[in-house]
């Protein structure tokens, strides 16, 4: 009985096993005939080439190591923006799609429609393309608030220039730290005595007041640096100071969250609808206001329907940034698995470490996205 | 540990099987490469994805150009039939593994001979088909004239996965100019954001800035500045390995520059059979036996002459009369002031 059970697993494992062995060794052989040399000792050379955005310090002169750490964190700046931004606008569409207003219902129905069923490649053409189109040329560029300064070559914003930096980041760790405490405390409270206390209110307060206090007496202090433009030929211009987006960034993300918030639209959508009607209905009777109604009965049921499909979602636009490439958005791809590739011809590694990260990062967000849908999850006491 | 990491390998490696489905032992006393072509009754040759000049398909999908006129030499050699090719289109990013992987097995597809590939990645190059510089494109009303006008900040479009983005840091650099390269993975991007003015400069081989000029907007609105900053030998590659392919290849090259070189072209080839020059008429096939040693028979250089032309020929044909660089520069034959020169057919 128990070899019967066992035996054809074990078959299938030789046998997965034998095709594993076959093409690694095929590869080994091919690579030797034509003296390819395998190894990843080509991580620590110089890269000699430059990246044009960058979130840590890169030229030619650090390593290829370096310039995988550019493309991963350029890769996952993408992603995270994205992904906020399809939050933002999924959550919103998906409720208006709820809505008995028939001009939002239909106008959220249309914007879903019509957007999950482009292409997501054509979608980034389409924004990076047009935005080169449409946006001015940095001489022509009308500032916004004085300050702000869109053109084809990137966003250029104000940038701040920092004294004592770290103290004002403590402030903040020491008032996120002492919300969480207020939290318990208004926790407990209620469990004993049954009084609410408004923590929103004193959170927001302790968010603003230490880092305030940070400025006044912790010695903090913040200019402003705004860009400049400056003449680089009789008709180039191009803004100096202050931090650039570039519009690669800013069209990749905007195609990005465009596509994906359709999807996260219908999950939301999906989650609410799913939660059964009495339930409201009931948790009005009881006498909760609409918004207890809401944030205590039909979210906590809602979200359960919703995080898993919405997880899947983050996973693709993750994913899906890799077509950065296609407009010059120096990602992973890009950096890494494009120019380093080339110049060091080390395909099979490059590969295998852009096909390992781009398996890491979706676990990290499968692990957390499961975390935070446990800690959702129904506790049957 | 280092158990670890070789389990790792072999895992690794299999991604590359993927896109490796043949089991080559060691090489073979006769060309592998050449048995297979024989068999298939076609040249597998990759080419780029549209570069006027060089290799070009038209509305119809007939491939043009000097960089094809070389698949169409082999394949005129090793078949006796000048169209009997497949070409695949390639980005420069995926053109060596293209090669190396088997789905090809000549890449002509205007791409720099460097010492590093070369000799590090499996490849052999056989010769150099058009000899060429990296210069930069800008707008006429820029008022750019020179490279040395260049400012700090200038933003840089050119292709990804190609020596010009190593070339381009070398040269800002020794310049001491800071610089925002934009890279893209296929040159019609390139030229359509440099188009828009997202960049300031275009940068690439100097004949591929001739050739891509044509696609903008409007062409006469910008100009390709005098100075060359890189030596671009651009030439057919084959995988390293066969060396009775690697041969067959770099001789339907040759072949073609020596017959200019003569002045044999496909009008008067026939006609040569009974030249009183030797050397002539060994390149005719009309003496000596130098098909056998390729393991071809003795009309093999005849048919590259009568179906493809010479060198001259070609590059009148497709970079000369399309406009595209009506003068020869250093791809004119030595005899005539250039630097074409190839071992004798002997």
């Amino acid at each position: 009985m128990n070899i019967k059970k066992i035996l054809p697993q074990l078959l299938t494992l030789l046998v997965v096993i034998l095709i594993f062995g076959f093409f690694s060794y095929n590869a080994q052989v091919n690579m030797e005939n034509r003296g390819i040399t395998f190894g990843y000792g080509f991580l620590s050379q110089e890269s000699s080439f430059d990246v044009q955005f960058s979130l840590i310090e890169f030229d030619g002169s650090h390593s290829y190591f370096r310039a995988y750490l550019v493309g991963l964190l350029n890769t996952i700046l993408v992603s995270v923006i994205g992904i906020i931004f399809a939050t933002i606008i999924g959550v919103v569409v998906g409720i208006a799609r709820l809505s008995n207003n028939y001009l939002i219902n239909r106008t959220a129905g249309v914007y879903v429609e019509f957007f999950r069923n482009i292409p997501l490649l054509l979608q980034i053409f389409f924004w990076y393309f047009a935005a080169l189109r449409a946006l001015p040329l940095p001489q022509d560029t009308e500032p916004m608030f004085g300050v702000f300064f869109l053109t084809i070559k990137g966003f250029f914003v104000p940038a701040f220039v920092w004294n004592n930096l770290d103290i004002f980041i403590y402030s903040i760790i020491a008032a996120i730290i002492s919300i969480i405490f207020v939290r318990i405390y208004a926790r407990k409270k209620q469990e004993n005595d049954g009084i609410q206390t408004p923590v929103l209110s004193i959170s927001i307060g302790l968010l603003l007041i230490l880092p305030i206090l940070s400025f006044l007496i912790g010695g903090v202090d913040a200019s402003v640096e705004i860009p400049v433009i400056k003449q680089l030929s009789q008709s180039g211009f191009t803004y100096e100071g202050g931090i650039k987006l570039p519009p690669e960034l800013i069209s990749l993300a905007l195609a990005l969250s465009l596509y994906t918030a359709t999807f996260i639209a219908e999950c939301v959508r999906a989650g609410v609808q799913g939660v059964s009607k009495g339930q409201k209905e009931a948790a009005a009777s009881i006498g909760l206001t609409p918004n207890q109604v809401l944030k205590l009965v039909i979210m906590p049921q809602a979200l359960r329907i919703i995080i898993p499909p919405t997880t899947n979602q983050y996973l693709n636009l993750t994913k899906n940034s890799s077509l950065a490439a296609a407009i010059a958005y120096p990602d992973l791809v890009l950096v890494f698995a494009g120019t380093a590739l080339m110049q060091t011809g080390r395909a099979i590694e490059i590969v295998s470490i852009t096909m390992l990260t781009y398996l890491s990062l979706s676990i990290s967000i499968s692990i957390f996205m499961n975390w935070y849908n446990k800690k959702i999850a129904i506790k049957e006491k | 540990m280092f158990k670890y990491l070789k389990q790792l390998t072999s895992l690794v490696a299999m991604v590359a099987v993927l896109f490796t489905f043949t089991t080559e032992t060691m090489a073979a006393k006769k060309s592998k490469t050449l048995k297979n072509t024989q068999k298939k009754g076609f040249v597998r040759c990759g080419v780029s994805q549209g570069l006027p000049g060089f290799s070009n398909a038209d509305a119809a999908g007939n491939w043009t150009g000097v960089d094809v006129d070389v698949c169409r030499a082999v394949a005129a050699a090793v078949l006796g039939d000048a169209n009997k090719v497949k070409f695949t289109p390639l980005s420069a990013k995926e053109r060596f593994t293209a090669l190396t992987s088997n789905e090809i097995d000549i890449l002509s597809r205007n791409t720099t001979w460097t010492l590093s590939r070369d000799a590090d990645i499996g490849l052999t190059f056989v010769g150099v088909n058009f000899y060429d510089g990296q210069g930069f494109m800008v707008r006429k009303n820029s008022g750019y004239s020179s490279v040395n006008d260049f400012k700090n900040g200038i933003s840089a479009c050119t292709n990804l996965g190609t020596t010009t983005e190593l070339n381009m840091r070398d040269f800002f650099n020794s310049k001491g100019i800071s610089y925002e390269p934009v890279t893209f993975e296929k040159a019609d991007e390139v030229v359509a954001a440099y188009d828009a003015g997202r960049c300031d400069t275009y940068t690439t081989d100097k004949s591929g800035l001739a050739a891509q000029r044509i696609k903008l907007s409007s062409p006469d609105d910008h100009i390709v500045l005098p100075e060359t900053i890189s030596k671009e030998p651009l030439g057919p590659v084959v995988r390293q390995g066969d060396s009775v392919w690697e041969d067959i290849v770099r001789w339907s090259l040759n072949t073609m520059i020596e017959a200019e070189e003569y002045g044999v072209t496909s009008a008067n080839a026939d006609s040569m059979k009974t030249s009183d020059n030797p050397a002539v008429k060994r390149l005719v096939g009309a003496e000596g036996e130098l098909g056998a040693a390729l393991g071809l028979d003795n009309d093999w250089s005849l048919r590259i002459i009568k179906q493809v032309g010479n060198y001259g020929e070609s590059y009148k044909r497709n970079i000369a009369d399309t406009g595209i660089l009506p003068d020869r520069g250093p791809n004119e034959l030595w005899t005539k002031g250039g630097i074409l020169y190839v071992p004798p057919a002997r």
